[in-house]
Formats: C-alpha cells, sequence, structure tokens
C-alpha cells in the first residue's frame, strides 16, 4: 500500500470531515454577519430617518434662536433618556426657519447658543458659527449641520433620526441649506 | 501533618503531571545580570491585569449595561453597595496604572533593544497588547455611561465617519444603530467584558510562552551586537556560564514590585476615590464640557491643534502609520546594537513621543483653544483697566463683556484663552486696525461687522484703546498723524 496516489479510507473520511466543517461554517457565517451589520440598513436606505414635530411655530419667536428636544423617531428598550435629542430653532421669520443639530461639524460636542454676540460656541475644541450656521472660527471645516425642515398645520417639523457626522451623507443632506434660509 | 499534604500533592500530582513542568519553567536559568529593578514591568502589568479581572467581575455584580440603568446602578454602586465605591476605584485606578505600566514596560523593552532578534514575535504579539489595553481603556470609559462617555461616543463616531465610502457604516455598526442609545452601551460591555478581554487572555499566554522559550533578554552590553547567525548560541553560552534560576533569584523583584504596584493603586483608589459617574447621559442637558480620561487626553489636545485640513488625513492615516512603525520594527532593526549608550536616535525619539505626549496632556489640563463659556458673565473687568476712564470707554468695557469677547480673550489673566490676551491690545494695534478686526475678524476671529451697532463698535473701539501699559504709549497710524497735521496746517490759526 505505499502507492501515494492512493488515499486511504481515513484520510478521505478525514478531509471530508473538514470539508463538512468548512461547509457548515459557511452556511453559518452569512447569517451571523447578516444580524451584525443589520444595524447599518435595517433592511432599506435611510430607513431610520422620520418627521418629527418639535413644536407649535408660536414656541419660537420670530428673530430668536430657540433650543427644541424631540424623541429619537427609532428607539429600543433600554435606550432611556439617550434617545431623547436636543437641536436649535432658529426662526427667522413667517415659516422661514434653520433647524441646526446641537453637534459640532468638527467633533461632536454639544454648541450652545450666545444671544448677544449670535454666536454657536463648542466648549471641546472652540469652533463658533454664525447665526445661520456658517462657520466663524476655529477647527470646523464647515457649517452647524440643519435638519430638513417643513411647517404642517402650526407645527415646526423635522426630518431626524440619525446622528449628524461630518462623513455621514446624512449630513451632506442637512447641511445644504434650505431655499428659504438668509 | 507535612506528610499527609505531601501525600495530598503527591495524589494530585500523579493525575496531573504538573510539578515538574511547573518547576522546570520557575527555575529556568536567566542571565544574572536581568535579575534588575528595570525587568519588573511586565510581571507588573500582568499582576494588574488579574486586579482588573477580579475587580471587573465584582463589578458586574452590580452594573447593568442598559441605556437607561447604567448611570443608575452606577450611583448605586457608589453610594448604596457595601463598598462598592472602593470596587469601582480600584477598577479605575487599576485602568490607568494598567496603561502606564504597559507604556513604561514597552519603553524598556524598546531601550534594552529586546524586540531584535528572536523576540520579534513577542514584541509584535506586545504591540497587539497595547492596542487592546488602550480599548479596555476606552471602552471602559464608554461603560461608565455619562456625560463623558455619551459625548465621546459622539466624538468618536465623528471620526470614524471621516473614513472615505464605509464612515458612516462603520459609525452605524460602532453605535448598534442611528444613534447613541441602548445599544451602543450594549456593545462596547461585549467588547469591554467579553471579545477584548477574552482576546488579551489568549495574547498574554502566548507572550509570556515566547519570553519562557526564548529566554528573557540579556542585560544590553554596548558593542555586543545581535547577529541572526550565531545569537542563540551566544545566548545559551551566557545563560550557561553566568545564569541563575529565575525563582528564587530574580522573582522576589518582581514580586516587591507587583505588590508595591498593588498597593499604590489600593492607596489611589482609597485616596482619590472612583472616577465619576459625572452627569446623567442626557442628549438634552448640553451644558457640558465633554473631557477624556487621562491616557485620550494628548489626542483631544491634538485635535484642538491641528489645522483643519490637517485633521482627517492625520486622524485616518496617523494611528496606521503609527501601528505600521511599530509592527515593522523589528524587522527593521532586527539585528545590531542593544544597548540604549549607543542609539541616540531610538533614545531621541522616546524623548521626542514623550515630550510631545507630555505637553499635550499639560496643554488639555488648560484647554487654551476652547472659549471660557461663562467668562462674559462671570469674570469682572479689573479696576485697572477702569480707572479713570471716560463714560464711552467704560460703555465699550461694557459692550466687550456683553458681546462674550471675555469668552475668548482674557482681561487680566482671566477669561479666556482662544484668542490673544487684550492687555495690552492698544500697543499692538491703532485705531483703525481695532475697528477693522472686530468689524470683520480674521486669523480665526469671528466677524462682528452685522452684531455691532456703529455706536457699540465706536464703544468698544474706545475702550480697547485705553489697554496699554501705563509707561507705554499705544499704537498709532504715522501717516495719519501727517494727514492730521497737513490738515490742520492748512487751516488759519493752527498750532504747528
Amino acid at each position: 500500500m505505499s502507492n501515494e496516489n492512493l488515499v486511504s479510507r481515513r484520510g478521505f473520511f478525514m478531509k471530508m470531515g473538514i470539508l463538512f466543517n468548512g461547509l457548515v461554517a459557511a452556511a453559518l457565517t452569512v447569517p451571523i454577519v447578516g444580524y451584525l451589520l443589520s444595524c447599518i440598513t435595517r433592511g432599506r436606505a435611510n430607513a431610520y430617518l422620520s418627521w418629527v414635530p418639535l413644536g407649535k411655530v408660536s414656541e419660537f419667536p420670530a428673530g430668536e434662536t430657540r433650543l427644541a428636544t424631540f424623541r429619537n423617531p427609532y428607539v429600543t428598550p433600554t435606550d432611556g433618556k439617550t434617545a431623547d435629542t436636543a437641536c436649535w430653532v432658529r426662526h427667522i421669520e413667517g415659516e422661514q426657519f434653520q433647524v441646526f443639530a446641537v453637534n459640532c461639524a468638527h467633533l461632536g460636542c454639544p454648541v450652545r447658543w450666545f444671544q448677544q454676540s449670535s454666536l454657536f460656541m463648542c466648549p471641546c475644541h472652540g469652533g463658533a458659527y454664525y447665526q445661520d450656521g456658517s462657520r466663524a472660527s476655529g477647527p470646523p471645516e464647515r457649517g452647524l449641520f440643519q435638519y430638513p425642515y417643513k411647517v404642517e398645520n402650526g407645527l415646526v417639523t423635522i426630518q431626524a433620526g440619525e446622528l449628524p457626522t461630518p462623513g455621514s451623507p446624512i449630513a451632506s443632506i442637512l447641511g445644504k441649506k434650505p431655499p428659504c434660509a438668509v | 501533618m507535612r506528610r499527609l499534604i505531601t501525600e495530598v500533592g503527591d495524589w494530585f500530582d500523579r493525575r496531573l503531571q504538573l510539578a515538574a513542568p511547573i518547576r522546570e519553567v520557575s527555575e529556568h536559568a536567566v542571565p544574572r545580570n536581568t535579575a534588575s529593578w528595570w525587568y519588573v514591568f511586565g510581571s507588573a502589568a500582568l499582576v494588574v491585569f488579574l486586579l482588573q479581572l477580579v475587580t471587573g467581575i465584582l463589578l458586574a455584580l452590580i452594573y447593568v449595561p442598559s441605556g437607561g440603568e447604567a448611570w443608575s446602578s452606577l450611583q448605586a454602586l457608589n453610594h448604596d453597595v457595601t463598598l462598592g465605591w472602593f470596587i469601582r476605584a480600584l477598577h479605575g485606578w487599576g485602568s490607568n496604572f494598567m496603561v502606564a505600566i504597559v507604556l513604561i514596560h514597552m519603553v524598556q523593552v524598546f531601550l534594552f533593544g529586546a524586540y531584535k532578534f528572536p523576540r520579534e514575535l513577542t514584541w509584535i504579539v506586545g504591540v497587539f497588547l497595547l492596542l487592546m489595553t488602550l480599548g479596555m481603556a476606552f471602552s471602559g470609559q464608554v461603560l461608565r455611561f455619562d456625560q463623558d462617555a455619551y459625548w465621546g461616543l459622539g466624538i468618536g463616531a465623528s471620526i470614524a465617519s471621516r473614513v472615505p465610502i464605509a464612515g458612516p457604516a462603520i459609525v452605524k455598526l460602532m453605535l448598534g444603530g442611528p444613534i447613541i442609545a441602548g445599544a451602543t452601551l450594549s456593545r462596547f460591555f461585549a467588547l469591554h467584558v467579553f471579545v477584548i478581554p477574552g482576546m488579551l487572555i489568549g495574547l498574554v499566554c502566548l507572550h509570556l510562552l515566547m519570553v519562557l522559550k526564548l529566554g528573557i533578554n540579556e542585560w544590553p552590553m554596548p558593542g555586543r551586537l545581535v547577529k541572526k547567525a550565531t545569537y542563540t548560541a551566544e545566548y545559551h553560552e551566557l545563560t550557561k556560564k553566568d545564569g541563575a534560576p529565575f525563582v528564587p533569584y530574580a522573582v522576589w523583584k518582581d514580586m516587591f514590585f507587583a505588590a508595591f504596584i498593588l498597593l499604590a493603586v489600593a492607596a489611589c483608589a482609597l485616596y482619590f476615590g472612583p472616577f465619576g459617574p459625572t452627569g446623567r447621559p442626557d442628549p438634552t442637558i448640553i451644558q457640558t464640557v465633554p473631557k477624556p480620561d487621562y491616557f485620550f487626553l494628548w489626542l483631544y489636545a491634538l485635535l484642538s491643534l491641528l489645522p483643519p485640513s490637517l485633521e482627517t488625513p492625520a486622524l485616518l492615516i496617523g494611528p496606521v502609520i503609527a501601528i505600521a512603525a511599530l509592527l515593522l520594527l523589528p524587522f527593521l532593526s532586527g539585528e545590531g546594537e542593544k544597548s540604549w549608550r549607543r542609539r541616540p536616535i531610538a533614545v531621541l525619539t522616546i524623548l521626542l513621543t514623550a515630550i510631545s505626549l507630555g505637553t499635550l496632556t499639560h496643554l488639555s489640563g488648560f484647554t487654551p483653544w476652547s472659549p471660557h463659556m461663562n467668562a462674559w458673565s462671570g469674570d469682572p473687568v479689573p479696576e485697572r483697566f477702569l480707572h479713570g476712564t471716560t463714560a464711552l470707554e467704560r460703555q465699550g468695557a461694557l459692550v466687550f463683556q456683553v458681546k462674550q469677547c471675555r469668552n475668548c480673550h482674557s482681561l487680566g489673566e482671566l477669561g479666556g484663552q482662544r484668542g490673544p490676551s487684550l492687555d495690552s491690545v492698544a500697543v499692538r494695534l491703532t485705531q483703525d486696525q481695532l475697528i477693522r478686526q472686530v468689524i470683520q475678524g480674521g486669523g480665526n476671529m469671528p466677524a462682528y461687522g452685522k452684531n455691532l451697532s456703529p455706536a457699540e463698535t465706536t464703544a468698544l473701539v474706545a475702550f480697547l484703546e485705553t489697554l496699554h501699559p501705563a509707561g507705554q504709549a499705544p499704537a498709532r497710524d504715522a501717516s495719519r498723524d501727517v494727514v492730521l497735521s497737513d490738515a490742520q496746517e492748512k487751516r488759519p490759526g493752527a498750532q504747528p
């Protein structure tokens, strides 16, 4: 039995065993990877975005910028307070608004509004923005993120649901100035 | 009694057969001069890691990894559970000590040339152990689910989002969803408690196995060069001629140092107490100044000081280069001189890195780049700047405060440091330049033109013009003087 081309019975079964395990592993990989990646899309594009009401137009005096809060449209049972989100609402006049994310366009820290100097300032790395959200100074490469908004039945409503970050496509959608912005 | 212990021991050893290999390992010969206080950091890191395992399990008895309840369970540990605060403090301080000792261990190994042939793989595994230690430190900060953790995750997400193409997917993968919420905490819990510790335990075993198989690095002698062809034989010769059993010849120093470190961790825990948690992780509370833990402060400072255009490349390429350099090091200089006395570039690299990291960490202690959010309403204008001023100038001082200039500019050492101190601004800028700077901004200052009335600008500049030391005249525009005096001369009866 010294013929090298001859596969022994045991050797054959061992190879079959490896193959069998490989097949099972590959079959299991599909659901495991699917489970791990499910949080990225939830199966469809922009699945996390919804229109959320912020409040009546009358709650936001014209010419002023006020902090508003909303509950994120996508919530899980263990979110607690973390699903509550804040945003800055600038009421320009009439039905013209700008709704800014509180997250600094640099690294996401919460910016604060200073009415007297009409500036948003970031406490982390010193980013500053003008009242229309455009960059004033500091490390940010762009202006504040803006939520698309609409005014319906006297309610200011924004499209929200994702954390705006400098690289996310949603941020570039958010960053587009609505035509009514000054 | 003694006979009974021996018999019980023998009973176990006949079945386990571990006594002989353990004796062999513990009594293996090490070069005599490695029984040094310089060689104790690796074992100390291991002991602190064991402390982290034990205290981590103890904390997991109470801690709830839920976005809604983690913060309250930490409060319960701090205030309700007997000695819960102490276990939290041990775990927190243990983490700081572990990062510090791992770094010191790495520096020692680097300076003693221990990464050279044949210990390249030991070094590479060590690099991964360092990365995992940092991963544990960051994920641990996330589990302390407070405001710093929440906004720290936001910073992590903002950095990750800048990866080309895959950025947004990486962010959602990191957060476990579209926002920082319950799922985020759950996955960081899994990383901190299962994934990274599991890999750490495996790699620590591998690291130790290689130290035993290849022998501890001998004390480097200037001029004794490592050559792949001869090193192994030379090392065996050395341990044979000038070797001593690891136990007890060298081990007592390891034991003393490890005990001392544990004592130091306990002392810090007892004296300083646990870290946080700071405020509740409620994103609607925006009156917060998030800061990372100690070992990431240098990064926080770096992110403030890098020019915007360099930031994304530095964030994405910098770590890759740094890790690649560490991994390639043993292949680039796997032979040759081991002693730091003959490796000036190695010593300079360590010094430069230490000074850079130290400076950045020091700067992040007082964040000169951040506006002081309450300076405008809280910091008084020092009396000497108001003494003998006119009503207009005082009005200007008010404008200066009300328009939040103070948040970025200090007066008399008080106020923000984002912009230059204005104690003697009148010496640097003429009236025209002051007006231009205020209205148009520039040089990293916002433009205030739209936000100041002409009267406010006049008052503000009048105040700024008074800001010069008593003996030093304010800056003036020479050409303006000439123009004004020309104009005056043309008038009849004018003074020269």
